[in-house]
């Protein structure tokens, strides 16, 4: 199982890569998200996958009694797609203001905050 | 029942937690709570900056109080929820997180005392000092936290809240900067995160101290070498280390002077501050293997970085480059790893902290007098301000690595340091910074201050620009310690030892976190 899952992180990060690759900031955008869930699927698969059986500890017991699954890794995928998710909102309307405000969503375009061919500073005074 | 017979104390925290260890989580817990306050009070905007600055103060006296208890006795500890470590997530104050809290804190007290003049009521109301708060609670609990997802999560705290501040004024120029910001760090902390899910899958466990005593036996088996280069990546991206760098100059110089000051000061050490707490503490064998990469990539940071600072024309774009130098010379020390190496560090980053929000505060103080960043026009400030003048030759001297100012001790230990071990290019590399960095604000200092315009060209500008008196006042409160530094800086330098000393020697801070060695 974990072979499989393995496999598609690879295929998501591929992706995500790629797009990220790109000049286009909403191509990016779409393989920031990628890139997420491919973490996502990271931390799940390196928890270790066990099935169906729930970690509880019956109630004559102190500790479980079978190998149980992780909770672990769930409580950390729940805080990273929360985060991600966040990160994600905001950068679609950072990009979406700085689309309207800038007119175009090409990276190399985009050079408001750093002039090409900017005068050298004052060599002598 | 067999539940009753169950022995409750070798798992969960059964007394109540003495008064005492509260201080540890106050430096996060009281930002969270004036920050909650100021969003509650968003359209009074003429409290907000009482409010802010008092919060700060308050939270600046828990800073000290927190760090003379690390420095009397050792390592702090809170355990959150009960449960006792590796389960439950720890807060862990030591020599290190402690007075890197303490020196953040007290340059933002700086900052929101600057703020009441740079930021207008607009910007009060879309937010400024929650974002701030917000911010200095993800730094507080990056510097504070005992558990490696939790250092994740502060570090999303403190980056969604700066992006916040970044934007804040919606210039064009800021949502071109912020967007290259706001996308370079989120690939950083993804890389962070993906290195600590790798981390989980071998070790079992993301509390700090338990990661360190496991290190050992986990070395035959585990991949320790990739953790430890995906945390120098993704790290090093957020320390703005080259080649992962370039979000900075991009970014740096386009908000409010005060958010780059904020930003210039604090922002960088965080990521070194990370470096520290991860590869000396938690790998030290493979930070031995890779220190020969860690020097070239700090030589490459230190030097490049101020090659870029002689090349601008923009004077906050000039600081943008200084930053990324300061960070360089601070993994000169991650590279050598030794006492003297990361006592060295330490002390750059306490400096680099002071300075470089100073710097960047100079800078605005410099556009109220002359009404311009612009190296091209910015001049006669000498005539206009003497005290400027002398406020501005202490912090370049500071920042140039100078006597009398704070620069010049951090870097006798890393040049003595780098010579000790074998590395006399790696001093050299410092020295030339130093040299370079002299030369880059010796310029800015001579085109700004001494330069004299024509008369004619002189009259319009000169025309009554009233005194920057805040602005003066939190100059003079950074120029007191940076001055302290340099002149007295045996007890800072003691802070530092002790600070490395419970990096390179775990035990103390595995001790404070598993008392009597309690195994899970």
């Amino acid at each position: 199982m974990e072979a499989v899952l393995s496999f598609f992180v690879a295929i998501f990060f591929a992706v995500a890569i790629y797009l990220m690759l790109s000049k286009h900031i909403i191509r990016i955008l779409l393989g920031v998200a990628i890139f997420g869930n491919a973490v996502n699927l990271t931390i799940f698969t390196v928890g270790r996958i066990v099935r169906e059986v729930p970690p509880i500890i019956p109630e004559a017991l102190q500790t479980p009694d079978t190998i149980t699954a992780n909770p672990l890794p769930q409580a950390l995928i729940l805080t990273a797609i929360v985060i991600s998710f966040s990160f994600f909102a905001f950068l679609l309307v950072l990009a979406f203001r700085a689309y309207q405000e800038l007119g175009t969503d090409d990276t190399e375009g985009m050079r408001v905050a750093e002039p090409e061919g900017e005068p050298l500073p004052p060599l002598g005074y | 029942m067999a539940a009753e017979t169950v022995d409750l104390s070798h798992a969960m925290v059964t007394a109540p937690v003495p008064a005492g260890d509260w201080l540890v989580i106050a430096p996060v817990a009281i930002p969270i709570v004036v920050g909650a306050i100021l969003l509650m009070v968003r359209h009074e905007t003429r409290l907000h900056a009482s409010l802010a600055i008092g919060g700060l103060l308050v939270t600046l006296a828990t800073n000290v109080g927190l760090l003379s208890r690390v420095l009397a006795d050792g390592p702090q500890v809170m355990t959150m929820g009960r449960w006792l470590p590796p389960f439950g997530i720890t807060f862990a104050a030591d020599a290190l997180g402690a007075s890197l809290a303490l020196v953040a804190t007290l340059v933002a007290t700086v900052c929101a005392i600057y703020a009441q003049k740079d930021i207008e009521a607009t910007g009060r109301r879309y937010g400024f000092y929650p974002f701030m708060f917000l911010m200095m609670a993800g730094v507080g609990g990056s510097f504070l936290t005992g558990d490696i997802f939790n250092l994740y999560v502060w570090f999303e705290v403190f980056v969604i809240s700066s992006f916040g501040l970044l934007i804040l004024g919606s210039t064009h120029r800021q949502l071109d900067g912020a967007t290259k910001y706001a996308i370079l760090n989120l690939v950083g902390t993804t890389l962070f995160l993906i290195a600590t899910a790798y981390l989980y899958g071998i070790f079992g466990t993301l509390n700090m101290a338990d990661i360190a005593r496991k290190a050992d036996a986990m070395r035959d088996t585990g991949p320790m070498m990739t953790l430890a280069v995906l945390y120098l990546l993704a790290f090093g991206m957020k320390a703005a280390a080259f080649p992962v760098n370039f979000w900075l100059p991009a970014s740096y110089h386009t908000p409010r002077i005060v958010t780059a000051a904020l930003f210039g000061g604090i922002l960088t050490k965080v990521g070194v501050y990370s470096l520290l707490r991860v590869l000396v503490m938690l790998f030290p064998v493979e930070r031995a293997e890779l220190s020969g990469v860690i020097a070239w990539v700090a030589a490459a940071t230190m030097v490049l970085g101020i090659v870029g600072a002689l090349a601008q024309s923009d004077l906050r774009r000039v600081l943008g480059f200084v930053v990324i130098s300061g960070v360089g010379v601070m993994l000169a020390g991650l590279a050598l790893g030794t006492q003297e190496g990361l006592t060295g560090t330490i002390l750059y980053a306490f400096h680099s902290v002071l300075a470089m929000t100073a710097l960047y505060l100079l800078a605005g103080v410099m556009n109220e007098l002359g009404g311009t960043y612009s190296l091209h026009d910015l001049s006669g400030l000498y005539r206009k301000s003497p005290l400027i003048a002398a406020l501005a030759l202490l912090i370049v001297l500071a920042v140039a690595g100078l006597p009398p100012a704070s620069g010049l001790w951090p870097k006798v230990l890393l040049v003595r340091a780098s010579i000790d071990a074998g590395l006399p290019w790696l001093s050299f590399a410092i020295l030339l910074t130093g040299l370079l960095t002299t030369i880059a604000l010796g310029k800015v200092y001579i085109l700004t201050i001494w330069r004299q315009k024509e008369p004619a060209e002189e009259g319009a500008a000169a025309a009554s620009v009233p005194m920057p008196g805040v602005g003066y006042a939190s100059l003079i409160m950074l120029a007191v310690p940076v001055l302290l530094l340099g002149l007295y800086p045996e007890p800072f330098i003691r802070i530092a030892e002790t600070a490395a000393d419970g990096l390179i020697n775990s035990s103390a801070y595995i001790g404070a976190v598993f008392p009597a060695g309690g195994q899970p």
